[in-house]
């Protein structure tokens, strides 16, 4: 939590500012003063920049912009419902930056570094908590690969540590390391990682990207890209046309359907993920855990459910719900880590689209069509990425080229053969 | 979602495994721009909403490869044919 008392930002007006200052006064007056978080704005006929997508990357991309780039002139964001209301809305919430390949590490460790000044920059309580996160190995293959993995993090700069058992179980010692098919034999772990409130960071970035002038504009559809020439030129939209210097998307899940309208067909299928919290329970696990024999994750809320999830379905598709196999896999990955899960209960469990790309890593792109750029293929990692994918995207958008960190996020990459798969399994997004 | 298997008949989506879009056309030798089609056809995807035939394989079951039409917004599925 960031408690900011003298350290009035420019551009921020201290009546706008949160702070224990403010709390206080506010509590004193019953809570009457608060003034909406952002403004709720109209379309305008032209925008320099327009962003489609109203959720972490496009809110943190319009941040970035405006914060980082002034000189691009007007920025708009369009939104087709609310802001926030998809995949940055219903995630696991884990931030960690514990990645092998070079494409990916110093993107993710540069993520890991803002999530770690977010608060303060946002000026935002975005309840990010680096209560670490352990990988689990079971077998000495993992070992030796866990090993490498936190080589190679920490000469990126990240931090990692290869626990033994003894060392894990004095950790953590509600594991089951009796399990004769799969023992827990230790676990990498990252003590920056952690856990961050999905839904205030996408507020965040709406209310500083606000305060510096970006229009927020909400129930937005696109139904068309206009183009003149190969160029880019604005944007149909549910609430009239918008002209447009350039245009940013940044609508994973549904990309694939907003590029065909610029008539791109992109590397990526989209598949459905679920995710699952349990009843409220008392302080359990007080870190990030994930399980290496099967694939679950898991970890506990300020609001005491447990948050876990596992593998994507596996077939295709738009519905925003899973089947029960995989929900019956994930418990049971859970019950082989955790026995004592079975004594919880079920809250709710829900499914989101996920961008799942060829290779399992993200685009940060220019598109074959002049001035429209794109940020998609988050396939489930997108919430962690949130920081890094918007201020690299702005980057990209205000400059015309692609960040350092970012760029091996081409979109060009299949055709030449860089990919970056860091699970080796190739172009099957079902197995990423 | 449940898959009647013209075989064994309507069966649990745990016994079956999604492969692939049934439609995919490998290029054949010898075209014009060889790297464009070849990436067309391992990466590039037109991913869209609506009905779309599928290759499942039935592994609980009979073995055998089935041709899935099914609707990827809704779930439903409209066709299966053993191909």
């Amino acid at each position: 939590m960031c408690i900011t008392l003298f350290n009035y930002q420019e551009n921020l007006l201290p009546a706008m500012r949160y702070s224990f200052l403010s709390v206080f006064t506010q509590a004193l007056r019953g809570h009457t003063g608060w003034k909406p978080a952002w403004r709720k704005a109209e379309p305008a006929p032209s925008y320099d920049v327009v962003i489609i997508g109203g959720g972490g990357g496009g809110l943190a991309t319009a941040y970035y912009l405006a914060k980082n780039h002034p000189e691009v002139g007007r920025i708009a964001v369009v939104e087709k419902g609310w802001l926030g209301g998809g995949n940055i809305g219903r995630n696991t919430t884990i931030i960690r930056s514990n990645y092998l390949l070079p494409g990916n590490e110093p993107f993710y460790e540069f993520s890991m570094k803002l999530w770690e000044g977010l608060e303060r920059e946002l000026n935002y309580n975005a309840m990010v908590s680096q209560r670490g996160i352990y990988n689990l190995y079971h077998s000495d293959a993992q070992r030796d690969a866990f090993a490498r993995r936190g080589n190679a993090m920490l000469l990126h700069g990240a931090d990692a540590q290869l626990l033994d058992k003894a060392q894990l179980r004095r950790e953590v010692p509600y594991l089951n390391y009796d399990n004769a098919r799969f023992p827990v034999q230790g676990a990498l772990v990252q003590r920056r990682a952690g856990t961050a409130r999905h839904d205030a960071v996408a507020w965040g970035y709406a209310r500083g990207a606000d305060l510096r002038g970006v229009d927020l504009i909400e129930n937005c559809e696109v139904t068309r890209i206009f183009q003149e020439n190969g160029k880019v030129t604005g944007v149909e939209t549910t609430r009239g046309t918008i002209r447009a210097g350039k245009v940013a998307m940044a609508v994973a899940g549904s990309s694939s359907l907003l590029a065909a309208k610029a008539g791109l067909r992109l590397p990526i299928e989209s598949h459905a993920l679920q995710a699952f919290v349990t009843e409220g329970l008392k302080p359990l696990i007080d870190t990030v855990i994930t399980f290496g024999a099967g694939h679950f994750y898991i970890s506990q809320s300020d609001k005491g459910g447990l948050v876990f999830g596992g593998d994507i379905d596996g077939y295709n598709s738009y519905a925003q719900r899973g089947n029960l196999p995989v929900v019956e896999d994930v418990c049971e990955g859970g019950m082989a880590l955790m026995p004592m899960l079975g004594r919880t209960r079920l809250l709710r469990s829900w499914g989101g689209i996920m961008d799942m790309s060829m290779d399992g890593s993200p685009i940060i792109d220019k598109t074959p069509v002049d001035n429209l750029f794109i940020n998609a293929g988050w396939c489930y990692g997108g919430f962690k990425a949130t920081p890094a994918s918007g201020f690299c995207f702005a980057h990209l958008v205000a400059r015309g080229e692609p960040h350092p960190v970012a760029a091996a996020y081409r979109l060009g990459r299949f055709a030449e053969g860089r990919l970056i798969d860091e699970k080796g399994v190739g172009a099957q997004p079902n197995l990423h | 979602m449940r898959i009647f298997c013209p075989h064994c008949g309507e069966r649990g989506l745990e016994e079956f495994t999604y492969a692939q879009d049934a439609e995919r056309a490998r290029p054949t030798d010898g075209g014009a721009t060889p790297t464009k089609e070849w990436e067309g056809y391992v990466y590039l995807r037109d991913n869209l909403k609506g009905p779309r035939r599928e290759y499942w394989y039935h592994g609980g079951g009979c073995h055998a490869w089935l041709v899935v039409e099914r609707d990827v917004s809704t779930h439903e599925i409209l066709s299966v044919t053993v191909p």
